[in-house]
């Protein structure tokens, strides 16, 4: 702990309310490489202090231009970044005091990990004594200690990634950027960094702003999840918040795993709409932003889908089997609807329909969810649409 | 807090490996693999076979032979074998008797009926200026002398009673000689057996390699202030853009040495364009010498150099990612620092070799010296050019290249030292 309080910078954790308004600031911010197409259009983005923030979405769709444009390597064309309430858009890089871990770890081949560790301190001119301290103290933190005088090239991948976290902590910044930082390592070892990276932050209390396009890793490491797409946040809310209501296609089919059943909005009641589905056959479902006799796409989550004979009264459609994959702890079944469209329906490990079997697939009104089909990019990435 | 953070298994460092298990294994294990080698290597030697023999032939061999001529000139010793059996009492002190004047006659005649006469002159005229002459003189009067005593002759020739005449051909007649090694640094041997410098008047050879090393020193040095910052904009731009610019950077490369220095002498003559646009722009108020100059020779040969010290340092500036530089900013560098501390170390074996071929590739210089240079411009190789070409004195051409040879070794092996072989990069 005393190690921990020694390199802790803030000590509000995330949940603290104290400093929990704008801690980095976009206001209206664009940028542009070419000046007819927008990397980033009219970002709007609060980070508060000592948060966990992600950026998430496909490659592509501006979070690595908004990251870069907070650390300072490229200035937006229009709009305001603040940090502490100070405007940085005339700040360069090295003077914002901003932690920087990248994709491919940045590491220095030539230096030790030590001096590596010690670069932003003797670029301060710190003190050697100071110096030789907190190297060893940060060292010790992702515990690499006995690992100082190794080359980078001498480490495997994961001790690279916990040299350059060591590196951009060692210095005490309040803000520390991460671009994709595990994309290079494999999944069992980038799902032992994710748990790793969110100790340092409960254990430092610093603010970290995080890019990823991987939604698993958002999900498990942070307190609000941006989810970006076509240079804009599409959806901005905490994990839990994104997965259960997502509020457009995109977001719903970007996050988790997601049926989407098209069809057609017959009427809107209310939060409640009545969907005749493309093939034949009706749903209700939450209405999101539709409108009647638009063109619409429903999503509903595998697992919110039943096969129980009781089941959901709201709404209930007749399938045959289409196909079981197992996966150990539980199975998806591909159900096929009457009206040729396929829902994938996660059931217990215990399941033993055979394909062509007919069942009744059952769900609650609150678990559908209608989006406008031409809204976001529609489903690109989920896992079963209808055909 | 910090009991969360266990080591893992996930991140031991790759391949570490228990050292306990026992030597025996290892060595009995590394045997096996050496024999299972042994066939892989003679195939792949068999294969570089070919080439190996061609280098060893048309390289190897007659480089040995041609530098051995540097220690190894039988040709006094083969044309005088009666007088070197005669000098083998003289105590090197005064002349010789008269024994030893008669067995040189004996020596002189024979030389003559067997044809070598005019080359043992050479030979002995290399370490005694003038003695080519004398001796042609000598062998000319030994053979319309008749009747009269080889001893008379001798002695009326007074070339061959000077004091300084003996030694020489005394030294001359042990085959293994240090003497053009000597010359090439402007030492010999004194009377007393000690090593001395040559007289100013003779010296020569010491300024030419000066001169050669200063050239090839302020050509690098040219080519490093060019080429630097002309590699990392090339490095930096967009793909397109930077296969235009090494094209342009190839371009003059793909023509011959020679072509480009006859270009630079049109480019250089006193009105020449170089000239023309000096005087156009007002920078010079006369027409300058870039021809048969110094500084023309430099501006010619660095031109020719450029490719090879820009070549290394770019390809070595290619492999450093802009994330090196972006991550030494976000730490708090700024961009001299960034650059002097994360980017210089990085490209600094490129450097060095693109600087080490340039500098001992000009060592070598010798067309553009020959065309451009002045006559206080010659190089090294324009004088071994000219004692192979103009003055058949081949020991004293191999004795120089040998020296050149030596020179260029030493520095090669001082900067592998500095360096480390491995880390020096030349492509």
């Amino acid at each position: 702990m005393g190690k921990a309080a020694a390199l802790s910078v803030e000590s509000a954790g995330p949940g603290a309310d104290a400093g929990r308004q704008g801690f980095v600031e976009f206001v209206d911010v664009e940028k542009s490489y070419d000046g007819r197409a927008f990397a980033v259009t009219r970002l709007n983005l609060s980070v508060a202090r000592g948060e966990f923030l992600t950026l998430l979405g496909p490659s592509g769709s501006g979070k690595t231009t908004t990251l870069n444009m907070l650390a300072g390597f490229e200035r937006p064309t229009s709009g305001v970044i603040t940090l502490e309430g100070r405007s940085v858009d005339r700040l360069p890089p090295y003077e914002r005091n901003i932690g920087m871990v990248f994709q491919n770890y940045a590491l220095f081949p030539h230096m030790s990990v030590e001096e590596n560790v010690a670069f932003p301190l003797s670029v301060r001119k710190i003190d050697k004594p100071d110096i030789a301290a907190r190297v060893s103290r940060a060292l010790d933190m992702v515990r690499l200690k006995q690992f100082g005088d190794r080359r980078p090239a001498q480490l495997s991948g994961g001790q690279q990634q916990r040299v350059a976290l060591a590196r951009a902590l060692v210095f005490e910044p309040s803000l520390v950027l991460m671009d994709e930082p595990l994309g290079a390592l494999d999944k069992k070892l980038r799902e032992h960094m994710q748990l790793e990276i969110k100790q340092l932050h409960t254990m430092l209390g610093v603010t970290i702003v995080y890019v990823t396009h991987d939604q698993s890793e958002a999900l498990t490491m942070s307190d609000r999840v941006a989810v970006f797409n076509n240079g804009g946040v599409a959806q901005l809310g905490s994990p839990d918040d994104l997965y259960n209501t997502p509020r457009s296609s995109f977001v719903a089919s970007f996050i988790g795993e997601n049926n989407t059943l098209a069809g057609k909005v017959e009427r809107v009641i209310g939060k409640e709409c009545r969907i005749a589905l493309d093939g034949g056959g009706a749903i209700t479902a939450q209405a999101i932003g539709v409108t009647d006799g638009a063109a619409c796409h429903v999503a509903i989550r595998p697992e919110r889908l039943s096969l129980a004979a009781g089941g959901h009264a709201e709404n209930r459609l007749a399938a045959t089997v289409d196909g079981r994959i197992y996966l150990g702890d539980h199975q998806r079944l591909l159900a096929r609807l009457e009206n040729g469209q396929v829902l994938t329906v996660k059931v217990g490990p215990e399941a033993t329909m055979a394909n062509g079997e007919p069942v009744m697939v059952s769900c609650a009104l609150g678990d559908c969810r209608a989006f406008p089909a031409d809204a976001g990019t529609g489903g690109s990435k989920s896992k079963t649409t209808g055909e | 807090m910090m009991s969360a953070l266990q080591p893992s298994e996930l991140d031991r460092p790759p391949l570490a490996r228990s050292r306990s298990a026992a030597d025996a294994d290892f060595k009995s294990v590394s045997a096996v693999l050496r024999r299972a080698d042994f066939g892989d290597r003679l195939r792949s030697l068999a294969l570089a076979a070919p080439l190996l023999v061609l280098l060893a032939l048309s390289f190897g061999i007659p480089i040995v032979l041609l530098l051995s001529r540097a220690v190894y000139d039988p040709t006094i010793a083969n044309a005088l074998p009666q007088t070197a059996q005669a000098l083998s009492g003289w105590n090197g002190q005064g002349l010789p008797d008269d024994a030893t004047f008669v067995a040189l006659a004996a020596d002189l005649r024979s030389s003559q009926a067997k044809g070598t006469a005019y080359e043992l002159a050479k030979s002995l005229n290399a370490r005694l200026p003038g003695a080519r002459s004398q001796v042609l003189k000598t062998v000319r009067q030994l053979e319309g002398a008749g009747d009269k005593p080889p001893l008379e002759v001798m002695k009326s020739v007074p070339f061959w009673s000077q004091p300084g005449t003996w030694p020489s051909i005394a030294n001359g007649t042990h085959s293994i000689t240090s003497f053009y090694l000597m010359s090439a640094l402007d030492l010999r041997w004194n009377n007393d057996g000690g090593i001395e410098r040559v007289p100013p008047e003779q010296a020569i050879f010491l300024q030419v390699f000066m001169r050669t090393f200063f050239v090839a020193a302020a050509v690098t040095l040219a080519t490093l202030i060019l080429g630097f910052p002309l590699a990392y904009l090339i490095a930096s731009v967009p793909k397109g853009l930077a296969a235009i610019l090494i094209v342009a950077v190839l371009l003059p490369f793909w023509t011959s040495i020679l072509v480009r220095t006859a270009a630079w002498t049109v480019l250089l003559q006193k009105f020449g364009l170089v000239n023309d646009l000096l005087l156009w722009l007002g920078v010079a108020e006369v027409r300058l010498d870039l021809m048969y100059s110094r500084i023309g020779l430099i501006i010619a040969m660095t031109h020719i150099q450029l490719p090879f010290t820009l070549l290394p340092i770019y390809s070595i500036m290619r492999t450093i990612q802009p994330s090196q530089m972006k991550a030494a900013y976000s730490l708090g560098a700024k961009p001299f620092t960034a650059f002097r501390r994360v980017y210089l170390p990085q490209v600094f074996p490129g450097v060095m070799a693109g600087c080490l071929l340039t500098f001992i590739l000009c060592l070598g210089y010798y067309i553009t010296p020959a065309l451009i240079g002045g006559a206080s411009d010659q190089l090294i190789s324009n004088f071994i050019a000219n004692y192979v070409n103009v003055e058949l004195n081949w020991e004293m051409a191999a004795a120089l290249s040998f020296i050149l040879l030596v020179f260029t070794l030493a520095l090669f092996g001082i900067f592998a030292r500095i360096l480390g072989l491995d880390r020096l990069k030349l492509v």
